[in-house]
């Protein structure tokens, strides 16, 4: 076994997420205590263009195949591919995103090389001979420290805003991968995709969250708040009441049953911060509430708890902050 | 059309939960339902029966208490049910898990097999593809349609802001999102005719499991420590006079933090 650190790199429009940039960030310092190095996989077309960027976070090699099977088949190929690269290179761990390409892809792989598996890894600590990942558990109610056992690999699956990316520049070496995908990793196969809203939001990546409850009372207040979003350059999320009566899309859900998301701001309207909604919200390292119930319980994790009415406070907010940002 | 559906037993996630000495979560403080993700594979698997005949098996594998949440799955229409069930089983991983549940869907003849997303309790979401892994068939998670045809389906796999559609052959592993459907509630009837439905009981000697492989020794990882999360101390409270008054508060309060 070498002190090699690995990381799957997911890619979008040919460059790496912000997540991969979190991952090349934690296996830089894995692989700094060590002596090793950080083996970064890209796969897909264009994959080579992400060399840039990850070797300012921190990555020694970028190992990639452009072969388009990549995109036309899910996961067995991607699998195929890093169970040989983990033979190959015998690293210490491999780091995925906890995406949902991601676990699917590292179950696989731990799976058919026999690894241990950890998912919803919020620190990861080298020791001597061994990695200790922290896993939250029960929506971060508990971390609990895991160790792998009767295995030589590690495989680890990171939440998303566990880590902030940290520049520690080298020059990646780019190489490519010599890799014929047999018949049968062609199984699932890829077809045409279909976006039901105008743009896909991603709430895991926004740093800055404006999320609306039942207060708003309905579908044409969300406007308000994506005023205010637009204006701190923030996304926008929801209860489950508001996405169960309809008035905004599922994947905007913050809580239990959807998104877990750790931004840096959480602003919280209407919102009266039941346990399934904070599990998903309570790790942002600053919450701002409005609510005119003075005992709304989101006001108990609050940095600044306002008591008010939204439909007044939310567009004289609006109003002050592009004063402000003219001024 | 012969679907397997894994379901899982889990503490009633409203409760709040506590873990044992051993780290691990004290169930036996908590009242049991079947995992919640689960009822919308349940679901899926009965709306392709109606559809395309077949038989509908679910597959637990749990304590003997898990019994209860069985008679519900089979209350809401499935035709029989698979429990595996051993004391050797206690404190068993992801691995072990996917170890015992492939080699039970080995001897249950299946098409399809289905699963929720994740486990309220682990939320790990890692158990469908172990056991895509061990079985060696396709797999596709987070459908939120599954479509039919004689040797393949097609699934819309949900992707941020939409989905998208993927063809596979069968046998396939595929796992169902909340939201797919609307769970039915057992009807008095289903209630009445799910008592007289089969529940087959397996032990790992059943399975030619070694009891050593699973259970806390056979795991592939191990928990050595645990920490509660810190709660959050409430912080500032304001009750401003105005709309106006209550901008000023926030932004300056932005403004200070560097958000503005
Ligand atoms: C298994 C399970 C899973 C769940 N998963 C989730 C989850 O993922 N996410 C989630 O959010 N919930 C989840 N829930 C639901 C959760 O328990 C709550 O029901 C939900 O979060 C309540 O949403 P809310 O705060 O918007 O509504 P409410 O609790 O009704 O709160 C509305 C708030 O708006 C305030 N308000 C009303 N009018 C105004 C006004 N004009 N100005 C200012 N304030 C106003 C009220 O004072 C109140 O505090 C789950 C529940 C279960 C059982
Ligand atoms: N012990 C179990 N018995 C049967 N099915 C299970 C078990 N554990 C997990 N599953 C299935 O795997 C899915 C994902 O669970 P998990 O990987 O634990 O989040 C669940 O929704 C179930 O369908």
């Amino acid at each position: 076994m070498s002190s090699d650190i690995m990381v799957y790199v997911e890619l979008e429009n040919g460059q790496p997420k912000r997540t991969a940039l979190e991952l090349a960030t934690v296996a830089a310092d894995l692989a700094a205590h060590g002596g090793g190095k950080v083996l970064a996989i890209a796969l897909g077309p264009n994959a080579a263009g992400a060399a840039d960027r990850l070797g300012r976070y921190g990555v020694d090699q970028l190992l990639v195949s452009e072969d388009p099977i990549f995109e036309e088949f899910l996961v067995d190929p991607h699998v195929d591919l890093l169970a040989r690269l983990a033979q190959e290179f015998e690293p210490q761990a491999v780091l995925f995103s906890d995406s949902a390409d991601g676990r699917d892809i590292a179950a696989r792989l731990a799976a058919r090389v026999g690894a241990g598996l950890v998912s919803g890894v919020v620190d990861l600590v080298a020791h001597g001979d061994h990695v200790d990942a922290h896993e939250s558990i029960f929506g971060g109610n508990f971390v609990t420290t895991v160790e792998v056992q009767n295995a030589r690999l590690g495989v680890f699956l990171v939440r998303p805003n566990a880590f902030t990316p940290k520049e520690s520049p080298k020059s990646a070496a780019v190489r490519t991968l010599d890799y014929t995908p047999g018949d049968d990793v062609k199984r699932a196969r890829r077809g045409r995709t279909v976006l039901e809203e105008g743009e896909a939001t991603s709430l895991e990546e926004a740093s800055v969250i404006v999320s609306g409850g039942r207060g708003l009372g309905g579908p044409e207040p969300f406007a308000l708040l994506e005023q205010l979003a637009a204006e701190i350059g923030g996304a926008v999320g929801a209860s489950r009441a508001a996405v169960d009566a309809g008035w905004i899309p599922y994947a905007h859900q913050v809580g239990q049953t959807g998104r877990t998301v750790k931004p840096s701001l959480y602003m919280a309207v209407g919102i009266s911060g039941a346990v399934q909604h904070r599990v998903g919200m309570q790790t942002a390292d600053t919450i701002v509430a409005i609510n005119r119930d003075p005992d709304a319980p989101i006001f108990q994790l609050s940095d600044l708890a306002v008591v008010g009415d939204l439909f007044k406070i939310v567009p004289a907010l609006t109003a002050e902050i592009k004063r402000r940002k003219g001024a | 059309m012969n679907i397997v559906v894994c379901v899982k037993q889990v503490p009633d996630t409203t409760a709040r939960k506590e873990l044992g000495p051993d780290f691990r979560l004290n169930r036996a403080a908590l009242e049991s339902v079947v995992n919640p993700f689960d009822e919308y594979a349940i679901e899926e698997a009965l709306r392709l029966k109606e559809a395309n005949g077949g038989e509908v098996v679910v597959l637990v594998m749990g304590p003997p208490s898990a019994e209860d949440i069985i008679r519900k799955t089979l209350a809401m229409g499935a035709d029989r049910a698979v429990h595996v069930t051993d004391p050797a089983l206690a404190g068993t991983d992801w691995s072990g898990t996917c170890a015992v549940l492939s080699t039970a869907l080995r001897r249950i003849p299946h098409d399809l097999v289905l699963t929720g997303t994740e486990s309220t309790d682990a939320r790990s979401g890692l158990v469908p593809g172990g056991l895509s892994e061990a079985l060696g068939i396709p797999l596709v998670t987070y459908a939120v349609k599954l479509e039919l045809d004689a040797e393949s389906i097609k699934v819309h796999r949900q992707v941020p802001g939409g989905y998208q559609e993927v063809q596979t052959p069968l046998p396939a592993v595929v796992s169902v999102v909340k939201g797919a459907n609307e769970p039915r509630y057992p009807s008095l009837k289903g209630i009445m005719s799910a008592k007289r439905k089969e529940i087959q009981k397996l032990t790992l000697a059943d399975l030619d499991i070694d009891p050593a492989s699973v259970g806390l020794h056979g795991a592939r990882t191990v928990v050595t420590a645990s920490q509660a999360r810190a709660e959050k101390s409430s912080g500032e409270v304001a009750r401003p006079e105005t709309p106006e008054e209550a901008a000023v508060i926030i932004a300056d309060f932005l403004q200070a933090r560097k958000y503005i």
